[in-house]
């Protein structure tokens, strides 16, 4: 879908919202997908496209995932963030076609927490990538995907 | 290709590490992965379905499933899973829960046997089939009870002994049994563990946890689905859905796995 | 016509406990029906949830997210019967809404 069109969408669903009183105060307009991000095909430029080129190693950002997981289709991972302030969370599956699966942001009081679940082609570090007070930290855990069954 | 043979030996040979190095339940490295899936199951979304299908109006004969029996009484559903399967006295037969679920769409509803069996397993990736979501509706509504199955009907204990039978014996090209994979603890095809339905803890396990949201097809298996796909992975002659063969099986199994908990949706690989 | 979601929420002290289920094929592009067809695109790219009206959570998401997509986020300085409301918008353009009041823990 073109740009304009999406931007379009997006648009006049909020303009209905608003008309409809749906949209309550408080309430911003949902963000704009990182194109450039999404679709980039190597971490470096992934991580460039988040406007994060400097990562700093964390303690705490703690990764929850299996050491092996059993289908790579579904692969669950959580991320917590213990880093004051923290104002995003991105995923990043380093070896993906597109290494970059989500980016969270938080706000109002949110828990610096998500929890979703993957798709990894194959075993790959899965790196969190955290936006806190304007600086980028990071830490990564490796997830070790298997081929089970008879087929 | 060898990328991955290789990768799969490293894997094994780290997962049997860490299994011979802690036998128990701190030792299994896949549990984790397990837990943060069953906690949050897709297959859930199937339970409203199956209630919307069961209390509405369908087939040629517009009847809702209110009506049917599943050993507790017309439209007693609490329980009635964990009694499964059971002798019914209006078919002559014992039942599990699929079979009896068709006898009523069948005879309730006004459909057509083949019909059913045609579509009772969805394609993966779809909607999935009514016959999937009302099985798992119904059997979530014994959910929190123990597997409770009887023998006293000597129909009820032969089917047992049939399925008992089944389940030793040896055949097709592959010379394959349910046994041979599921007959020993630690077994397992490629890094798939096979669950060791000899052993009491394992029973239980089969019995209590389908149907189930099977994470690589995106929709709810039965166990009926179950059976199919092992016959065919043992290379066996087609299990027809529903046979008196699917159903000495679960009755074997189920008995075997009296007093397990319920708990549905499973979630499988 | 989209799925309804299943959304739990649940009270721990003072935090929402919030696990949100969603029905949506995540189509990556890559995949071939049966015919040999590539399956087109078709993901969910954004989902925003909001504590009483407030935003929460924006999250844009990719199509590496799993099929049958599940989302789980904490609120803090939550109470029982405050509203959350979950909102997905996929890239054709569809969305979803549901809501649900947050629980006392069982």
């Amino acid at each position: 879908m073109n740009q304009l069109r999406r931007t379009f969408l997006k648009l006049s669903g909020a303009a209905l919202a608003l008309g409809a009183g749906l949209l309550k105060s408080g309430a911003a307009l949902a963000a704009v997908w990182n194109k450039a991000a999404f679709e980039s095909k190597a971490v470096a430029d992934a991580l460039k496209n988040l406007g994060a080129p400097n990562l700093i190693e964390s303690k705490d950002i703690t990764i929850t995932a299996p050491d092996i997981a059993e289908n790579g289709a579904v692969v669950p991972i959580a991320v917590t963030s213990k880093i004051p302030n923290t104002q995003s969370i991105s995923i990043i599956a380093e070896k993906n076609p597109f290494p970059l699966s989500s980016t969270f942001d938080i706000a109002n009081g949110a828990e610096g927490y998500v929890s979703t679940r993957l798709k990894m082609g194959q075993t790959s570090n899965v790196r969190a990538v955290v936006k806190a007070d304007g600086k980028f930290y990071t830490a990564v855990k490796e997830v070790k995907i298997t081929i089970g069954g008879c087929g | 290709m060898s990328g991955i043979r290789s990768s799969i030996a490293a894997i094994a040979l780290a997962w049997v590490s860490a299994l011979a190095f802690a036998q128990g339940s701190a030792g299994d490295p896949l549990a984790v992965g397990r837990q943060m899936l069953a906690e949050d199951n897709p297959g859930e979304l199937w339970i409203d379905k199956g209630k919307q299908l069961f209390y509405a109006k369908r087939g040629p004969n517009s009847v809702s499933l209110e009506q049917c029996d599943f050993g507790m009484g017309p439209g007693k559903l609490e329980g009635a899973a964990a009694q499964l399967p059971r002798h019914f006295p209006d078919t002559g037969k014992v039942q599990d829960l699929e079979s009896r679920l068709l006898t009523c769409m069948v005879r309730l509803q006004g459909f057509k046997h083949e019909d059913l069996i045609k579509r009772a397993i969805s394609p993966g990736g779809s909607s999935g089939s009514d016959v999937e979501a009302l099985a798992l509706y119904i059997t979530s509504r014994s959910n929190g009870m123990k597997v409770n199955v009887s023998l006293s009907h000597q129909q009820e204990y032969d089917t047992y002994k049939a399925g008992e039978y089944l389940f030793f014996r040896r055949s097709g090209q592959t010379d394959f049994g349910c046994v041979q994979c599921h007959g020993e603890a630690n077994k397992r095809i490629r890094l798939q563990d096979l669950i060791h339905m000899t052993d009491k803890k394992g029973a239980q396990e089969v019995a209590s946890t389908w149907p189930a949201y099977r994470g690589a097809h995106y929709v709810v298996r039965t166990m009926q689905w179950r059976l199919v796909d092992c016959f065919w992975q043992m290379r066996l002659p087609d299990m027809k859905y529903g046979s008196d063969l699917s159903v000495a099986l679960t009755t074997y199994l189920n008995y075997q796995g009296n007093g397990a908990v319920i708990k549905v949706p499973g979630f499988k690989r | 016509m989209s799925e309804p979601m299943k959304i739990r929420a649940t009270l721990q002290v003072d935090t929402a406990d919030v696990r949100i289920l969603m029905l949506h094929p995540m189509e990556t592009g890559q995949r071939k029906d049966a015919k040999g067809a590539i399956v087109p695109m078709h993901f969910i790219q954004n989902v925003v949830v909001t504590h009483n009206g407030k935003n929460v959570l924006d999250a844009q998401w990719s199509q590496a997210i799993s099929r049958n997509p599940f989302l789980g986020l904490r609120v803090k300085g939550a109470k029982v019967g405050d509203k959350i409301s979950v909102t997905w918008t996929d890239n054709k353009g569809d969305t979803r809404t549901d809501e649900v009041a947050v629980a006392a823990q069982s």
